[in-house]
Formats: C-alpha cells, structure tokens, sequence
C-alpha cells in the first residue's frame, strides 16, 4: 500500500508465531482442559434439563418469590411474574431456561471467583496496579475475540461459551469487591485491630460486611453482562434463545428472530428488577444502620 | 494506689510522612512542627516523649487540638509505630512482640475506647460490646452475659439490639465505653472517651470510673480537653503542645506552678474554687488561750473552750461590761474546697475556722477566696485582658 503506514517490524511474522504457539498449547493441554471442565459442562447440563423439567407454573412462583425477596414491593413482582409468563407465551420457554442455567452458571463461577480476587487486590497493591489495566482490556475488547481462542481449546460448545462469559462478565465483581473493601472506614478497621483481631478476622468481621453493598453491586453487573454474553455465545454452540436469534437470521425467518429477541428483553428485564431491588434494600439497611 | 510503672514511654518521636527518619533528624536540628511541614511536608507527630505511667493510676494527658495526645496514646498499644523510641509496658517492650503475641496484649492487657466511636456500624450494641471477647474466642453465652452487664453499667440496658446508627452521640459513647471495659483489660486507653456526653451522663461516667478504678485497680490513660474533668480524674496531668511534653505533674502541681506560658494560658479557665482547698487559704488566726494573742490578719481571735468548741471574738474589742462578747463560729474541713464554704461565707460576715486534724487551724475570710479566685490565683495584680 503507498499511503500505508512503514512496515517496521514483521507483524506476519508474530502473527504466525502466535497462532503457532496457540495451537500447539491446544494439541497438549486441550484434552486436559476439556477433561478438567467435564464436572462443569455436566453441571451445566443438569441444570439446564432440571429447570426445563420443572412445571412451569413452579418456576415462575419461583422467580416471584425471589422478585418479591428482593423488592419487598408486589409492583416489581407482578413486573417479573407477567413476564415470565410472557416468555412462555411467546413459545420460547425451553431456550429461555437453558440460556438461564448458562447465565446463572457463568454468574455463580464470576462471583466464586471474583470475590477472592478482589479481596486480594485489595490487600495487595502491587498486585492491583497489575490488574486494573487488565481487567480494563477485559472489558473493553469485542467479546468475539474470546470466542476464537475458547473455541480452539474446547470446540464449539457449551464450555467455550461458559468461559467466554466469565472473563467478559467478571470484571465488575473483582472491582467493586476491591473498591468496597478500601472504603471501608479505616478507624473502624483500626478498633477492630485494637481489639486484638488477626488479619483474617478484620477481613471477616468488619472488611467483607461493610463492603458488602458494594460488592452486591458488582454482582449486580456481573449478572447483566453475563446474560448479555451468554446470548452472543449462543453462536458458538451454547443454545438457549442466542441461537434461535442466530438462526432466524439464518434462515431468514424474522418471526423466530423476533420471538426470540423479546425473549432476552423480558429476561434482562426480570433479571434486572430484581438485581436492582436486592441493591437498593442493600443500601437502605446500610445507611440505617451506620 | 500507685504501684510501679505500668508503661514507660522512653525518647518517642513519631514523624508522618514518606521519609521519617530524615524528617526527624531536621527535628533534632531544632525544627519546629510548622517549618518541618513547610519544608519538607512531613508531620510532627511527636518529639522526644518520655513518660512513666505507674500501676493504676488515672494518667490524664491534655493538649490543643493537633498536639498528639491521640497519635501517643495509639503508641500504648502499637496502632501506630514510633521513629524512634521504646514503649516498656510491664518491662516489655512493646515493639518486640511477635504478630500472635501483639494480638494478645490487645485482646487481655490493653483496650480502648476511640475519640470517634468507631463502633462496628452492621453490627448491634450487644455484638459491639463482646466484639473483643469473640474475636479471643468466647463461649457466645459468657460472653453475651458479660457484655449485658456492660451494657447496663453504661447505662443502655434495653438498647443492645439496636444499631449503632441509631443511637445519638453520647450513647454511641458508651458503647465504646462498654466494649472496652468488657476485655477486662488491665489497661483502658481511652481518647476522649467522655467528650460527647451531656453534663448529668458525664459526671456518672466520671464517678464510675473513679469507682472501676478503686475497685479494680485499673491503670487507665485519659485524653480530655476538659481541665475540671483532667483535675478531677487525674492522679497525674501531661501537658502536651505541637507533638512535644511541656510539663507532667500532679493537678495541683501543674496548678500551682505552671512550667511556662503556654501551660499557663491552659489552666487559666480552671474552676478554681473547685480544687482550691480551704486548708490551702487559711490564714493563721490566733487560737486564744495562746501565747501571743495578738489579733490575726482577719482581725478575729478564735477562742477555744478546751473542750473541742469554738468562738470567735473580734480582736480588740468584743469586751463590754467585763465580759467577752463571744460570737458562734461556723467550721470547715481544711480539706474541703472553696467552693463548700460558699454558702456559709456568704451568710455571715465573719470568716469560718478552718478545721484540720480536729483542730483549729487558721481563718478562711471571703477576701482570701476572691483573691484566690482570680484567674493567676491572685499571686499578681489582676492583669490587663489581651487584646
Ligand atoms: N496518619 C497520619 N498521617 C499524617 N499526619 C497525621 C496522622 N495522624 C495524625 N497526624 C498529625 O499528627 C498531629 C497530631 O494529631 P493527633 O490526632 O494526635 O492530635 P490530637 O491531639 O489527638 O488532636 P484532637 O484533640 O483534635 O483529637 C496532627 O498534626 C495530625 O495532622
Ligand atoms: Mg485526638
């Protein structure tokens, strides 16, 4: 190209080299891998079958009860029963269960993961200054590129899927996990140290509790971007209503497009009322309290 | 009371910033507080503090805002590290106990109760107050009994379910209170602990204080910016200003001699005729029968009966148709403060004898105790206000 920027160095070349390497860590490690996330995908499929098999009516009652935990209000429940109801009534309600036990799955492993990570973040600092740029690139990177590599290791599938989901979600819990643990009021932390608490006692007893709000919020977003994630993962084989979306497209049927569109709407919807509700409350005892 | 020294604080300086021990050496170059932030931005914290503090006494240390009674009584109990020094508590120093031990001098020898409460905001009254015993590992029920007995000490029997939060100021106060005196430490570290209760509160505090002190032989360190209470509590008084020790002593000593201007100024709002005893007043009066019977500085003679009864008669006259004119007079302890001998003062127009050992010691007149009232204890002419 005459107006192209000067090749200074090989970019051929280390593209090549990576992706040499990339494929050779496949050939050795991904059977392993795939053996290591066996009790994951097994998991994962228990879970899907089970709320599948579950009566309809019982898993609605049940994301009201929750709606109705969270929110202490019968607006927000009424909000989340109709449209549960709704989901069924568009005829997506086997997609939409298995692309929730994938959400909720991908959000479970998030938060298991998340928290310790951030915990640590917070207590150490050079690790933190390490990590913050990282999880910005996390973010920040179109979620496809982890497709790519995921896929490699495991094939297309549930697992690859599943994965893609954690890193893109997980970086608002380990963020607000550390946030919240420094801003904990230090003479609070200070009293808990003159009263003789060890390390691991001042994390429990006053750093974890008084965080906890803010780290409520983090699994808050995780929940969000997780349920986003999983609907675009759905091309990489992990089903539930991403796929019927892909392939209305394929097809060329917009109806099952459609259908299966306003199913993620309703879900993001019920999945974001009660996020939020369980938030506020967080805050409001909070405040009464301190 | 006093025992042995139960901490000595030996040649501590602390200095706040990035770069300590060459801030401190400027300070040994006779940098003051102000020009080392200046220069250097670094804070001083402390300069050269020693002090002993004996086996349950009440130590009480005082000082205008910023001076470092709160960054030295965190060195009690290492919150904070010095630059240098030592910090001997029971002969120990301090600054040598390993992480476990540290945690166990805090947990049995020393607790505190914190200038801002700083009181577990998600946990209730009850669980603040055994906070300490749990985290040593408590059995829950001795522990909730122990700190229910705080709880009603302090005054807030009925409140142990509430939240922090809830609570006003001074009532968060006395769960601090109560969650230090529930460790039964040996030592009770407390940074204003009294500061946000109301006048009625504080003085049960202070008397109940006084009373865990005689009873339990605490040795307790006090921060108030209140001199009355310092007065009142204290067995001794530092004095601190701009992070340096400008004079330790007995109230009355402190009183009496103040070691320079600045201690001066300090004790110049001081409720005098609260720790002014009369005793301290007397002025010599003539006990007749004596040998001189000449007429006191009062001008009153104080006749005794022999038999533990006291007159009083005006000297020079008092004598009319051959026969004393004796007047009743009215007694006082020479212990009691000035402030118990105002009623009577102001009743009559004679002076009172002052009473010590049983005895007639000397004459109390109302000139004396205005005198004495004035703010340099009337040993110079009233000065002129500054302006
Ligand atoms: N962590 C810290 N970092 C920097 N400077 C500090 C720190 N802690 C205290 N200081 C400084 O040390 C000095 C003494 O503070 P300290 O809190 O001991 O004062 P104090 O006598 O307790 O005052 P008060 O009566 O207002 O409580 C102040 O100038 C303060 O700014
Ligand atoms: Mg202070």
């Amino acid at each position: 190209m005459a107006s192209g920027f000067p090749e200074l160095w090989d970019t051929r070349g280390f593209s090549r080299g990576l992706d040499a390497a990339f494929n050779g860590l496949v050939a050795t490690w991904g059977e392993t891998l795939e053996a290591l996330f066996m009790p994951v995908l097994r998991l994962l499929g228990l879970m899907e079958k089970g709320l599948q098999a579950l009566p309809w009516w019982l898993v609605a009652l049940a994301l009201a009860a929750l709606a109705w935990h969270a929110a202490r209000n019968w607006r927000t429940v009424a909000v989340v029963l109709a449209l549960t109801l709704a989901l069924g009534l568009i005829g997506v309600w086997d997609a939409a269960m298995a692309t929730i036990a994938l959400m909720l799955m991908a959000t479970a492993l998030s938060i298991l993961a998340g928290i310790p990570i951030g915990v640590l973040m917070s207590r150490v600092d050079r690790l933190r200054v390490a990590a913050l740029p990282v999880l910005d690139i996390m973010q920040t990177m179109p979620i496809f590129v982890y497709l790519i590599p995921f896929v490699m290791l495991f094939g297309p599938g549930k697992i690859p899927a599943l994965l893609a989901t954690i890193v893109f979600a997980i970086p608002p819990v380990i963020r607000l996990t550390d946030l919240g643990i420094r801003q904990v009021d230090p003479e609070i932390v200070e009293a808990s140290r003159a009263f003789g608490a060890s390390p691991g006692q001042q994390l429990w007893t006053v750093q974890v509790p008084l965080a906890l709000p803010a780290i409520m919020a983090g699994v808050n977003q995780t929940t969000m971007m997780a349920l986003s994630m999983v609907v675009i993962a759905s091309m990489i084989g992990a089903g539930g209503l991403g796929y019927q979306v892909l392939q209305g497209i394929q097809r060329l049927e917009v109806s099952r497009g459609l259908l299966a569109g306003l199913g993620i709407v309703f879900l993001a919807i019920i999945f974001d009322r009660i996020a939020q509700s369980y938030g506020r409350r967080m805050q409001k005892s909070l405040k009464l309290e301190s | 009371m006093a025992g042995g020294v139960k901490i000595r604080v030996e040649n501590v300086s602390k200095i706040f910033g990035a770069d300590p021990a060459a801030a401190l050496a400027r300070v040994w170059d006779g940098m003051g507080k102000t020009e080392l932030l200046e220069a250097t931005g670094h804070v001083l914290g402390l300069h050269e503090i020693n002090l002993d503090i004996r086996e349950g006494e009440t130590f009480v240390i005082m000082g205008l805002s910023g001076s470092g009674k709160s960054t030295l009584i965190r060195h009690f109990n290492r919150l904070i590290e010095p630059t240098a020094g030592r910090i001997l508590v029971d002969g120990e120093n301090v600054l040598g106990l390993g992480p476990a031990a540290l945690r166990a001098f805090r947990r049995h020898k020393a607790s505190m109760v914190f200038q801002r409460f700083a009181l577990l905001p998600h946990k209730t009254v009850l669980e603040n107050v055994i906070y300490g015993l749990i985290i040593d590992g408590a059995p829950r029920q001795e522990a909730r009994d122990r700190g229910m007995r705080q709880i009603e000490l302090v005054g807030l029997a009925g409140f142990e379910g509430r939240y922090p939060g809830q609570l006003s100021g001074g009532m968060q106060q006395r769960v601090g209170l109560a969650r230090a005196l529930a460790t039964d430490a040996e030592i009770l570290l407390m940074d204003e602990a009294f500061s946000a209760l109301d006048p009625l509160i504080r003085h049960d505090m202070q008397m109940q204080l006084r009373d865990i002190q005689s009873r339990l032989h605490k040795t307790i360190v006090f921060i108030t910016h209140d001199l009355d209470e310092a007065l009142l509590l204290g067995n001794h008084i530092a004095i601190l200003k701009d992070g340096r020790l400008r004079q330790v002593g007995t109230g009355a000593g402190i009183l009496m001699a103040p070691a320079d201007d600045y201690v001066a100024r300090f004790v110049r709002d001081v409720n005098r005729a609260r720790t002014v005893t009369c005793g301290a007043l007397a002025e010599p009066g003539p006990v007749f029968p004596s040998p001189q019977a000449a007429s006191g500085a009062s001008g009153w003679v104080i006749i005794s009966d022999g038999s533990g009864g006291h007159g009083l008669m005006r000297a020079g006259g008092g004598v009319r148709n051959g026969e004393a004119q004796l007047e009743d007079a009215v007694t006082i302890e020479a212990s009691a403060n000035v402030e118990e001998a105002f009623g009577a003062l102001a009743r009559r127009d004679r002076p009172l004898v002052v009473m010590a050992d049983g005895r007639p010691s000397g004459l109390l007149a109302w000139q004396s105790v205005l005198r004495a009232l004035q703010r340099d204890g009337g040993r110079h002419p009233a000065p002129e206000r500054d302006a």
